[in-house]
């Protein structure tokens, strides 16, 4: 999309130095306090709804819930601005709202309905919507960090090539601890530091990559016991960072960092947040692998309700407010259920549609009319 | 199931056999490796970090120093940064070194097809990229018996083979199985039913839909259907194919895949010039639509279902 100056964000500008640090209250106003903790409100309960439309049968296929790692979406996607550039993997319905995607058109395209963001046609896995630069969705893991290298290039030529200052956009690009022993990670984390990119490159590590373990598939680097994906910044050119991806004002605290530096056009970072998806890699998962232990021991940093004690606690927020913003939340989502479920299905000659760009090429015939009946 | 049978008998009866690929250990996202890492050790079956070319292509160094390689990719979708390593390493790894090496040993497996809510990547038939490639094999089961059987002799044939497996067979497909040791040839189509009307060519899921299509032409038209279950693409049994074709005069080719240069083209056009004079009609294709492989709301209409077949067999015999 063009370069859209949307309202502007209240970004707490934070100097932390080191990484792992907790935010500190006086760096987040009370304005983005609110928008930080709605946002994890409307991830987790989003997803927890999908999860019953799952079972009841309104949503199909491969479905993979995000249940945990709010902080990261939330802390990330919510320093951005609209014009600047989300990336994601499968795992993509909460970076999608974080985006500030409707949830009515995410939940649509859930269903398979005609009012999804990709018209029905895209699916849990490819969330895209041009208006919030959201470039998707990728059922393939890594798949998405080269075309996320790309449009940080697109950004970095307007503005030193075409000399247009007003390119000054971001993009994160977000992968998985499994994804970072695939050649794409290191193919782009080299061009991004060669050409200077303004991106940055967010590794959920939540251990786990469907069944692998994290510290059995990745090897740890000279002198270390285990692996530490934040270090692989640093020979590529880049500094790396790890976060508590538990804590939502860390997160959004070391993102902001990250993002000043990629707008000042100093180049590109690699963010390592630490965090735990609560329930199986998809919802086809059994989720036997995993030690109830280590469960326990995340569910406890569960992101949401840490966060709304500390508001409590240091009295940014009363009880009643919080409450409030929790019942405004489940309205949104219970209203994107009925959106959806309203919605109708996508035409049949729809199948045709977007193949080439000229949807003569296969779609449609001499005749003006589709040609779904060609091969049958 | 089937697979992991022949992937127990495969094991056992090579010590330099080894299995890996994403999640091989637990048992695999299909259940198809289960037991395999508790019986056979860690250093046989191992899991691999996530990177299709690296697998397939340790598999093709391994395969060339003689173990019998065998690489799973956990969907035939996510096979296409492997093809680089299968297209121009595996398959010409004999040619080039003038026979000094080879990576025979090497079997990738990967579930292909659709399954109803797939999606465009984890539906997708990919193997006329494969069919394309001289120094492969393409094989592809239509059931479970087929498959442990063709899995054995693909594992054990000297020659790297690409395995497609329907991944909708793994749950719906109930078959008495047996148990042992067997193989089942490689390049060798299987005549699953006999007829004189009109030859229908298939392989993998397509064929239980062309075995239900000639059922409903028996019934409505009294018309005869032969069935012909590939199995073997690459090298794909011309003989049995064209044998038939001279016998009915017709042929209709189906496959998921989509229509354009899908690999029932080349069947297509073998056949019209081995059988020119004997086809009572030309031969014609029952397809998925040229398109990306669809969403779930669209899935039938993309694929080539027994009613598209029968039509299309209708019109063939009408010609």
């Amino acid at each position: 999309g063009a370069p859209r100056r949307g309202a502007a964000r209240c970004r707490a500008a934070a100097a932390v130095k080191e990484p792992a640090a907790s935010g500190s209250s006086s760096a987040l106003s009370r304005e983005k306090a609110a928008d930080l903790y709605k946002d994890m409100l409307l991830g987790r309960g989003f997803e927890d709804m999908c999860a019953q439309m799952y079972y009841r049968g309104k949503m199909f296929g491969f479905v993979h819930l995000y249940n945990g790692q709010e902080a990261v979406s939330s802390g990330v996607i919510r320093a951005l601005r609209e014009d600047d550039f989300v990336c994601s993997t499968y795992r993509d319905h909460v970076h999608a709202l974080s985006k500030g995607v409707p949830a009515d058109n995410v939940m649509a395209e859930l269903f398979g309905k005609a009012t999804g963001i990709c018209r029905g046609q895209g699916g849990s896995m490819h969330m895209f919507s041009e208006p919030h630069n959201m470039l998707g969705g990728f059922a393939f893991i890594g798949e998405g960090i080269p075309v996320a290298t790309g449009a940080a290039f697109q950004t970095a030529y307007r503005r030193r090539v075409l000399g247009d200052e007003a390119a000054d956009q971001v993009t994160c690009a977000f992968f998985g601890d499994g994804t970072c022993n695939n050649g794409a990670f290191y193919e782009c984390l080299n061009m991004a530091s060669l050409y200077k990119l303004p991106i940055i490159f967010c590794v959920e590590n939540n251990l786990w990559a469907i069944g692998m373990d994290h510290r059995r598939a990745t090897a740890p680097s000279m002198g270390d016991s285990k692996p530490h994906i934040w270090k692989k910044g640093e020979p590529f050119g880049m500094p790396g960072k790890l976060v508590d991806g538990m804590d939502v004002e860390a997160v959004h605290a070391a993102a902001n960092e990250a993002i000043a530096r990629a707008r000042a056009g100093e180049g590109p970072t690699l963010l390592e947040f630490e965090t735990y998806r609560f329930r199986g890699h998809s919802l086809a998962d059994p989720d036997e692998l995993r030690k109830p232990e280590e469960k326990e021991l995340f569910a406890k940093r569960d992101p949401l309700p840490a966060f709304k004690k500390k508001l409590l606690a240091r009295g940014v927020y009363t009880e009643e407010e919080l409450k409030a913003m929790e019942k405004e939340v489940e309205a949104v989502v219970e209203a994107s259920v009925e959106f959806a479920d309203a919605s109708p299905r996508p035409q049949e000659n729809q199948l045709l549609e977007n193949v080439f760009a000229d949807p003569r090429g296969f779609g449609i015939g001499e005749d003006g009319r589709y040609l779904y009946e060609r091969n049958m | 199931t089937a697979v992991n049978e022949a992937l127990h008998e495969a094991l056992e009866s090579d010590g330099k056999a080894v299995v890996f690929g994403e999640d091989v250990g637990f048992g695999g996202v299909f259940r198809c490796t289960t037991g395999l890492a508790e019986r056979f050790g860690r250093d046989r079956v191992f899991n691999t970090p996530l990177c299709e070319q690296g697998i397939v292509g340790f598999g093709v160094g391994l395969a060339a120093m003689g173990h019998r390689a065998i690489a799973e990719v956990q969907f035939a979708d996510y096979i296409f940064p492997a093809m680089d390593q299968l297209v121009n390493e595996a398959a010409k790894y004999r040619y080039r070194s003038g026979g000094q090496w080879d990576c025979g040993g090497l079997t990738v497996r990967a579930p292909c097809g659709a399954v109803g809510h797939g999606g465009h990547y984890h539906s997708q038939s990919p193997e006329a990229y494969f069919t394309h490639t001289p120094g492969l094999k393409v094989v592809v089961p239509s059931g479970p018996r087929e498959a442990k059987g063709l899995l054995l002799a693909s594992i054990r044939d000297p020659n790297p083979v690409v395995f497609f497996e329907p991944k909708m067979m793994y749950r719906t497909s109930v078959e008495d199985v047996p148990e042992g040791d067997y193989e089942l040839p490689l390049g060798e189509a299987r005549v699953v039913r006999e007829g004189s009307d009109a030859t229908l060519v298939g392989w993998g899921p397509q064929v239980k839909v062309l075995v239900a299509a000639a059922k409903e032409l028996e019934e409505t038209d009294g018309a005869q259907c032969e069935v012909i279950d590939l199995r073997t693409l690459l090298p794909w049994d011309y003989e049995t194919v064209c044998a038939s074709v001279s016998k009915t005069g017709r042929l209709v080719v189906s496959h998921e895949a989509s229509f354009t240069g899908g690999f029932g083209a080349e069947i297509a056009a073998f056949v019209s010039e081995r059988c020119f004079l004997r086809l009572e009609s030309p031969p014609v294709r029952v397809c998925g639509q040229d398109t990306p492989f669809p969403g779930h709301a669209h899935e039938p209409l993309f694929l080539p279902t027994q009613q598209k077949v029968v039509e299309a067999v209708r019109s063939s015999i009408g010609y």
